[in-house]
């Protein structure tokens, strides 16, 4: 009990310090900059934006018949068909063959920005979770300021929320650095966690989705790869709002013309 | 005098009216419910996700870890909850049914955890388990190179039945009650879990296979609508 309140005081604290940041450096709009940065660097799954018709998949279903195709992600030859492995979208463009999963969870990738939660602290780093099937970690040398190797707690404390970008999937365990621009910790605010699969949907085309959403909110919004989105608007009402609007993205990820459904739903909102 | 006309007004190859959902817990990786007329289970699925305890990890490929149970309320006497001897063996089956078409091996040292629960039993339990499991790993997008659908297939007195209900099961009349609990890899044509209770010929065994083959197409087409079928 005593150790809890030890660390909400923590959090209040820290909490100023960001505050007495911002007025020393006025890094409000040099903070939007780097937010544009970070959703540029993310590499947009652009399969969701063309119009083509796809159809629905299951494992063991068979894709295409024929030596002409090639099987791509998530199918897989079985002498003369490709057949899928895995639940999804079925894509056939030329002679590549592949499946983009509507469900399961986030798989990391090299580049990929993502937000977990500390859940660990060793002696050169933190363990965080990212919603993968691994833990990730952050080497204390990949932190985007200098941190103090005796308290490491300084910079990222358990339970702390932060954006980092998957430096190296190597044989076991996932690398995670903050040394680019806009990653580090994320105070206040909220996290929500939605279906990885459907993050792509919810940036929108050229982060179209996305930036509505902030126009309309006046909310900072961060989207992790691995579908952990963190809000942080003026007030709790703006940010639930932000919230309410990226549910109701991912429940109609099937709708055609979304953006406008999208501005609709902030019109009857307002 | 032999076995003329099921219980239940049914053909002998005719299956109880399947209902179907996938998606049905929203928390979960995966999640489906399905049910043979009054045979209910739903299954929900973890994962990939690290492993715990950890010598039970694997360094070559993930596992896949199955528990069955029955909710207390599932049958007309109340069963006390909790692991059975019973359960433990249908968990264990469940996961050998399944095992053979899942590709784990680009997780390793992770689990998918399956949890099946059978909400109202009437016999075939087992085998609602097992399709409600197969919808929910697939709805989790764990990579599988085919589906697997279950029936239970049986000889009541001298007929072969597919689907068979508690009543069946405890037919007592010339002949017996045989049970065979049926999976079928609806793609390979392979079988994935046989188990069986009672007494039959090697004439009769195979009519009953061809019938629980027969059976199994029929439910693996139930599972590919629902699949398809869904628009979240």
């Amino acid at each position: 009990m005593e150790r809890r309140d030890f660390r909400d005081r923590g959090y209040r604290d820290r909490g100023n310090r960001r505050e007495f940041r911002e007025e020393r450096f006025g890094d409000r709009g040099d903070r939007e900059n780097r937010e544009e940065m970070r959703e540029e660097k993310e590499d947009y799954d652009n399969n969701f934006r063309e119009e083509k018709k796809r159809e629905i998949v299951i494992p063991g279903e068979t894709v295409a018949t024929g030596s002409d195709f090639l099987p791509g992600d998530f199918t897989q030859r079985e002498g003369n068909e490709i057949v899928a492995t895995r639940f999804g979208l079925a894509d056939i463009s030329g002679r590549l063959v592949k499946i983009i999963p509507l469900a399961g969870v986030y798989m990391p990738r090299k580049g990929n920005i993502v937000i977990g939660k500390v859940t660990d602290i060793t002696f050169n780093g933190w363990i965080i979770d990212i919603n993968a099937p691994y833990n990730a970690f952050l080497p204390a040398a990949e932190a985007n300021r200098f941190v103090n190797k005796n308290d490491l707690t300084e910079f990222l404390d358990f339970g702390d929320i932060v954006v980092a970008k998957v430096d190296s999937i190597k044989r076991r365990g996932i690398d995670l650095t903050t040394r680019a621009g806009g990653l580090g910790q994320l105070e206040e605010g909220m996290t929500i966690d939605i279906n990885s699969n459907k993050v792509p949907r919810v940036i929108g085309k050229e982060g179209s989705m996305i930036n509505l959403i902030k126009k309309e909110t006046m909310c900072n919004i961060v989207v992790g790869q691995n579908g952990i989105i963190w809000i942080r608007g003026n007030d709790v009402k703006s940010e639930l709002l932000a919230k309410e609007a990226i549910l109701f993205i991912v429940n109609k990820s099937f709708v055609e013309g979304l953006t406008e459904k999208v501005e609709k739903f902030f019109a009857e909102k307002k | 005098m032999s076995y003329t006309k099921r219980v239940d007004g049914r053909e002998f190859d005719e299956l109880r009216k399947i209902t179907a959902k996938v998606g049905v817990i929203p928390r979960a990786d995966g999640s489906a419910i399905f049910a043979f007329g009054d045979s209910i289970a739903i299954a929900a699925v973890y994962g990939p996700r690290t492993l715990h305890p950890q010598h039970m990890q694997n360094p070559e490929t993930g596992i896949l870890r199955c528990n069955y149970d029955m909710l207390s309320f599932s049958v007309t006497e109340r069963k006390k909850p909790g692991p059975s001897r019973r359960s433990s063996e249908i968990s264990k089956i469940t996961e050998w049914a399944l095992s053979p078409v899942l590709q784990l091996e680009s997780f390793p040292n992770t689990v998918v955890d399956v949890f099946v629960t059978i909400i109202q039993a009437n016999a075939s339990t087992r085998c609602a388990g097992i399709n409600a499991a197969a919808l929910a790993l697939a709805h989790a997008g764990v990579p599988m190179i085919d589906m697997v659908s279950s029936v239970s297939v049986g000889k009541i007195g001298d007929k072969i039945c597919v689907d068979l209900i508690k009543e069946e099961e405890d037919y007592e009349g010339e002949g017996g009650a045989t049970d065979i609990p049926f999976a079928f890899l609806p793609r390979t044509g392979k079988v994935s879990l046989m188990q069986l209770d009672g007494k039959i010929s090697v004439e009769d065994l195979k009519k009953a296979l061809k019938a629980g083959e027969e059976a199994c197409k029929k439910i693996y087409l139930e599972q590919k609508k629902i699949l398809k079928a869904l628009k979240e």
